[in-house]
């Protein structure tokens, strides 16, 4: 069947068919742009790393009495900034000599492990952060109360809780079925970071239907359960999805954060603190973990910015199928 | 309402499907866990140093809380799980990794843990206000910390840091160096210029400061492995000056075994448990003594991203301030620990000298005892340093 046929009223399924080839390749279109300038821009911050290190160590062999590079510009010397070339080396060699394991693959069990903690972390914020929404909604005097200790909450550093999560978790949780371990504290630690986006913008998101939609539903005797299921969730979906990404980018900055105030092996974080107490001896080592936890945050944003168009490729369907 | 349904149901399945991204990381490897090796294997060791020769049947769980990551700072421990000395005395022991906020004391008190590796003056603090903890062996009986200078900074003895800028590591760390300084009639508020510095050597080998604080152990041997731009070779010990602390008279006590007081006096299990928690530590530190090779590959293996020559210097650093232990392993020197304590209540660390029990002899004594009647060297005067060749990175 043709475009042309779509006026016709039993045709819908092929509109929607149409629409469904057309959304995806705009999809397969904007992929390739978007990997596209992704790449031309890491290449364009490689000449700009690569060029300001010529230029630093131009200036720094020319400067004598009022040193620029190394004042009030940072340093350009191969122990601050290695070369590219030489990072970009360092991923295939062993950490320990006798032991056959690059540091590549090192970095990219440590990022798995951090992954799992994030993604935890990430979850369990997701339902605190809807749970919360979701119980302040009804009522402004909850609303009203709860709302400052939210904030508050985010202003108490990582370093305060992360020793308490862990000694708690260690001593109190023996009554658990499974064995509680370090790393789940971690995801907790993790969580007191992911909820609060998605309080915060999953509140706005269930007040935004116009009033008009909440008195229509007033009008049909809708119970405030079924506004909330039918009007005010679903118009919260974009809120939410901001919500979403930037708590899989926090949830992964929790995550390290918390394995280094804690000192948990085997993830990023260690990783990081480990190569960074042994700076001077190798940056690269330092730069590469850099680059992992840097790419870790991207994937899960990433991952957060596919589900969402999974989920608006659904609803399009559903507004041409209906 | 088939319009909402849909795409909730696809927003449902699209969590789930990242839940179960979670689950399946989950299923990797698992983590802090450093358990007892398989059976004991006595080939270096002549002698058994149980109290108990057969192992018994019910084995005691216990948790050893570090100060930092596994390093050949730790190489003891690591040895007597690895070698299965802690087995024999019928322990399991988890070794608990450090991090930046941990504070080892604070883990023992909540219960976390069962024993803890801290500096003296660390556990001190905390004790003094109102932590149940004490001192029950003090395996390093010298301090590892240093000023470091290049040799044409001419910073040969304390008196040479006036009008320098000095860098150290804040955090408690700074101590031995001020009251190094007050040693040499300078003030450290008005003398010197103090800074804060990294956990890493750039600032010394940037120039930006003057003399670095470095443990012996660590830092100072990475300036020794790295690559002289001057001469394309590594530093070498002749490029460098060091002042030491121990030389100094300033020196504070620094790696020791605490345990929980007020369980020692009303647990007499716990009281069994230490004596034979100190008795297989202290083995494990003697068998690194006598096996600096071996003890090596066991912390390597319990670190896998740490370099080789580097923790092999590091093993050798950390005999020398555990050998020649004069009173015996593990047996607190009272000189030096009245010299930590002066400094202590000197610097206002501590408000005043610890209260009676903040340090404990007797059951080091009774591990010290065993370990001497099964036939083991446990003073260690025959000890030499060897030498360790440094490659470039620590590798």
């Amino acid at each position: 069947m043709t475009i042309g046929a779509s006026s016709d009223p039993g045709t819908s399924a092929a509109v929607a068919d149409e629409v469904r080839r057309y959304e995806r390749r705009v999809a397969i279109r904007m992929a390739v742009r978007r990997v596209a300038v992704f790449v031309s821009f890491l290449v364009v911050l490689a000449f700009a790393y690569t060029g300001y290190k010529a230029f630093g160590g131009a200036i720094d062999d020319a400067q004598t009495e009022w040193p620029v590079v190394g004042s009030f510009l940072p340093r350009s010397d191969d122990l601050t900034m290695p070369p590219l070339l030489d990072i970009a080396a360092e991923v295939s060699v062993p950490p320990q000599r006798n032991n056959a394991k690059p540091l590549g693959v090192f970095v990219l069990e440590a990022a798995l492990f951090t992954l799992r903690e994030a993604a935890l972390g990430f979850f369990l914020g997701v339902i605190l952060g809807i749970g919360i929404a979701v119980l302040l909604v009804r009522s402004k005097w909850l609303e009203r109360g709860v709302s400052p200790y939210i904030v508050a909450s985010q202003t108490i550093p990582l370093v305060a809780i992360a020793p308490i999560v862990i000694i708690w978790g260690r001593t109190s949780l023996d009554w658990l079925p499974f064995t509680w371990e370090d790393w789940m504290s971690v995801a907790l630690i993790a969580t007191y970071l992911t909820f609060f986006p998605v309080a915060v913008n999953g509140l706005r998101g269930l007040h935004s239907p116009a009033p008009e939609d909440v008195e229509l539903m007033a009008s049909y005797a809708a119970t405030p359960n079924q506004t909330l299921v039918r009007l005010r969730l679903p118009a919260s979906t974009p809120y939410l999805f901001v919500a979403f990404k930037l708590a899989a980018t926090v949830a992964v900055v929790g995550a390290i954060v918390g394995e280094i105030s804690a000192g948990v092996r085997g993830g990023l974080g260690r990783l990081i603190l480990d190569f960074a107490g042994r700076y001077t001896t190798g940056p690269e080592r330092l730069y590469v973990s850099v680059a992992g936890a840097a790419a870790l945050g991207i994937l899960a944003f990433g991952l957060v910015t596919l589900s969402q168009r999974f989920v608006r490729a659904a609803r399009v369907r559903e507004s041409v199928s209906t | 309402m088939k319009r909402w349904t849909r795409s909730s149901s696809r927003l449902a399945l699209v969590l789930g499907a990242l839940a179960m991204v979670a689950a399946a990381c989950g299923s990797t490897d698992d983590t802090t866990t450093t358990t007892a090796a398989a059976a004991p294997d006595d080939t270096t060791t002549t002698t058994a140093a149980a109290t108990t020769t057969a192992p018994p049947e019910a084995m005691t769980d216990v948790t050893l809380q570090l100060q930092w990551f596994t390093q050949s700072q730790f190489a003891g421990y690591y040895a007597a799980v690895d070698q299965g000395f802690y087995e024999e005395v019928g322990l399991n022991v988890e070794i608990l990794e450090g991090g930046v906020d941990i504070v080892p004391a604070v883990v023992l008190d909540s219960g976390a843990a069962d024993f803890a590796i801290s500096w003296v003056p660390r556990g001190l603090v905390p004790r003094e206000e109102g932590l149940d903890i004490t001192n029950i062996a003090q395996p390093f009986q010298r301090s590892a910390t240093l000023q470091v200078s290049f040799k044409d900074a001419g910073i040969t003895g304390v008196e040479d840091l006036a009008g320098r800028t000095v860098g150290n590591w804040g955090f408690g760390n700074e101590f031995e160096l001020l009251a190094g300084l007050r040693s040499a009639g300078l003030d450290p508020e008005t003398d010197v210029e103090l800074v804060q510095q990294q956990f890493d050597m750039l600032a010394l080998i940037s120039g930006d400061i003057d003399a670095a604080q470095a443990m012996i152990y660590n830092e100072y041997a990475q300036v020794l492995e790295t690559v002289n731009p001057d001469t394309g070779e590594l530093y070498q010990p002749e490029d460098l000056d060091v002042i030491n602390w121990n030389d100094v008279g300033t020196a504070m006590l620094q790696d020791a075994i605490w345990a929980d007081e007020g369980r020692l006096a009303s647990d007499p299990v716990y009281r069994e448990t230490a004596v034979k928690f100190v008795e297989a530590s202290l083995r494990g530190w003697i068998y690194c003594r006598d096996n600096p090779g071996s003890c090596v590959d066991i912390v390597l293996a319990a670190g896998p991203t740490l370099g080789e020559s580097h923790q092999t210097w590091q093993l050798n650093e950390i005999n020398a301030l555990i050998w020649p232990s004069p009173l015996g392993v593990g047996i607190m020197d009272q000189a030096l620990w009245d010299q930590t304590i002066d400094i202590a209540t000197s610097e206002a660390i501590l408000d005043a000298p610890p209260t009676a029990g903040a340090f404990i002899t007797d059951i080091a004594q009774e591990a010290v005892d065993n370990l001497k009647s099964a036939g083991l060297d446990v003073i260690g005067n025959d000890w030499q340093r060897v030498d360790v060749v440094l490659v470039a990175g620590g590798d």
